[in-house]
């Protein structure tokens, strides 16, 4: 049984096929990449996996548990976090406060308990700010910890979402264009993250067009075209696949 | 704890300003200042759901109405042309019916305050969530039309029903008895009295919302209000989250309902009026949206100068400028216009520093 096995996943929207039968696997520990030109079907296919639309037919099992048909926060209880590629700050609240968000699945006090301070919520939010505080300093943003997420700079954001999602304790992490947006020097620095979080023993599978980042970080790569795989294997391969050059550099 | 402390000096402007009217002879005004405390309630509850959570609503006044009038009409509407019956008798086994005589010397048989109060509560927190779990699947101008819908509802009922007293309302409700010796009524001698229980019921009120809003909930509320997709994608279930915080501010709506209206002795339907809905929501827009503190003092001040008669007949135009300036000039609030900044701008002198940021 693999770790996640995406099976048959297809999606139409109307007459459009975004993405065709498309299966893979994905193993534990592993950083696994999907690429593809745009309107490749790469974020369909992610947001198929977590929940956030339906898939028309197919199946995706994260751990043995099929997670079609489930709600995002539902998927997001069963140890899978995402980013987005357009960073989805909590505008209005702090670094430190964005990432404690995260903690919401690791704990539970509701609204009563809240509301009247029980003492067996005091514990819990002495953790989720000690945890917190201590995933902005694993991503080495501790600093900006009480300032406004919404006001740091593009790549902070980033490292903010990141923890966030950390703060999760995911099993998998779901990356969306992690470097959209970045310049080659924050590209590389989120690259030199991600494998960080990796040697957490947190499984990685990330959309990406930087194709410097994901020959560099990437255990396996998956080639989308057009909503179908075209290609899967490891890095060093996949450069030397004539169909993958085809689609990236033209036709000779 | 920290919560508490930040209430004590709010504590002592509330005995201040009784000395004070003591001293000056001014304690009419502590009647304002009990109105203005209630009415405040409902919008401290309608600041965690439109500035925390993000949705807004245009029927709040439904569910103050809904508090009101229920606890009105129980402790009012003789049962006894229902004696016999399984439910009375069940209430009267339950020793939750009283009996006395009315105006006319006729015999009477209620419910107590007590239990009306619980039900009249109860009752709005269930149309909250059987509005609740609809409406709120939908967003932005939908929601607003939806609720605003909701208090149009409630208003034409209570204008409509007999038993609410159509356009006269209800009135003659009787004192509701919180403790021995500490009641909710408009009596002139329990004006003090009922001046501190109606600011220990705000206090309260806020500091557990305050609460809220620093906590694991409040965290995930404002998340939604940030990007309802990540706090999804992070384990919130926003639906429900949604919902109980509808429900929360429905149930401060309703118990400020219930006691204001025991206070003022009756209730009319113009408090269930869609521009009294308008009202709250444009004092939680003066007052920041997301700032429980500014709903507060907003919801106090400009709750007693309509009470005090200031705008006279313009009372509801007052507040549809209100929103519109608002809306213009300070969206985030009035308490986040920075005076120095803007006397710079206003002075040519714009000099464009951080020093200007609040």
């Amino acid at each position: 049984m693999a770790f996640l096995e995406i099976k048959q996943l297809h999606k139409r929207f109307g007459g459009l096929h975004a993405v065709k039968d498309v299966s893979f696997q994905v193993e534990p520990g592993q950083i696994k990449a999907v690429i593809g030109p745009n309107g490749a079907g790469k974020t369909t296919l992610f947001n198929m996996i977590s929940g956030t639309f339906p898939a028309t037919s197919g199946s995706v099992t994260f751990q043995g548990r099929e997670l079609l048909g489930k709600k995002p926060f539902q998927v997001a209880t069963l140890g899978m976090a995402r980013t987005y590629q357009n960073i989805k700050m909590f505008s209005g609240m702090t670094a430190l406060e964005n990432v404690m968000v995260g903690r919401h699945v690791q704990s539970n006090a509701g609204f009563l308990a809240s509301m009247f301070r029980m003492p067996r919520t005091w514990k819990e939010e002495r953790d989720i700010r000690d945890k917190s505080m201590e995933l902005l300093g694993l991503l080495e943003i501790e600093e900006h910890a009480h300032i406004d997420a919404a006001s740091l700079a593009f790549g902070q954001q980033r490292a903010v979402e990141l923890a966030r999602a950390l703060a999760m304790e995911p099993t998998l992490l779901l990356l969306d264009e992690p470097a959209a947006g970045l310049n080659i020097y924050e590209t590389a620095e989120v690259g030199r993250l991600i494998t960080k979080i990796r040697d957490l023993g947190i499984t990685v599978l990330l959309v990406e067009h930087d194709m410097s980042l994901v020959m560099d970080i990437s255990d396996e790569i998956v080639v989308l075209c057009f909503g179908e795989k075209i290609a899967e294997d490891v890095p060093t391969a996949i450069q030397q696949d004539p169909e993958v050059i085809k689609i990236y550099l033209g036709e000779e | 704890m920290k919560k508490l402390l930040s209430i004590l000096p709010l504590l002592a402007v509330v005995i201040g300003v009784h000395l004070l009217t003591s001293a000056t002879d001014t304690m009419y005004y502590l009647t304002q200042m009990t109105m203005s405390a209630y009415y405040s309630l409902l919008i401290i509850g309608l600041c965690v759901l439109m500035g925390y959570a993000g949705q807004i609503s245009l029927g709040h006044a439904g569910f103050f109405a809904i508090g009101g009038y229920l606890s009105a009409a129980l402790t009012t509407r003789s049962l006894i042309p229902y004696q016999g019956t399984t439910l009375v008798s069940l209430l009267d086994s339950a020793g939750l019916l009283l009996s006395g005589h009315d105006l006319y010397g006729e015999a009477l048989l209620v419910v107590t305050p007590w239990a009306a109060c619980i039900i009249a509560v109860l009752t709005a927190a269930c149309i909250a969530v059987v509005i609740g779990i609809p409406v709120l699947k939908l967003k932005g101008h939908y929601l607003a039309m939806a609720t605003l819908g909701f208090g149009i509802i409630i208003y034409r009922l209570a204008l409509a029903m007999e038993y609410f007293g159509e356009a006269d309302g209800i009135s003659e409700v009787p004192a509701f008895v919180l403790l021995p010796g500490v009641s909710v009524s408009g009596n002139f001698s329990d004006r003090v009295q009922n001046y501190y229980i109606a600011w220990v019921l705000l206090l309260i009120g806020m500091v557990l919302l305050l609460n809220l809003i620093d906590s694991r909930v409040g965290r995930a509320l404002r998340g939604i209000h940030g990007s309802d997709e990540a706090a999804d994608a992070m384990g919130v279930n926003t639906a429900r989250f949604k919902l109980q915080t509808f429900v929360l501010s429905a149930v401060f709506a309703a118990i400020a309902g219930v006691f204001l209206t025991h206070y003022n002795g009756g209730i009319g339907p113009s408090e269930a009026g869609v521009m009294k809905s308008v009202r709250y929501v444009a004092i939680v827009a003066v007052g920041g949206m997301a700032h429980l503190w500014g709903a507060l003092l907003m919801g106090i001040v400009l709750n007693f100068l309509s009470l005090r008669g200031i705008f006279g007949s313009y009372d509801d135009a007052v507040f549809g400028l209100i929103l519109i300036v608002i809306m213009l000039f300070a969206p985030n609030g009035i308490l986040s216009i920075n005076v120095r900044h803007r006397l710079r701008q206003l002075l040519g002198r714009g000099k464009q520093d951080r020093a200007g940021e609040v």
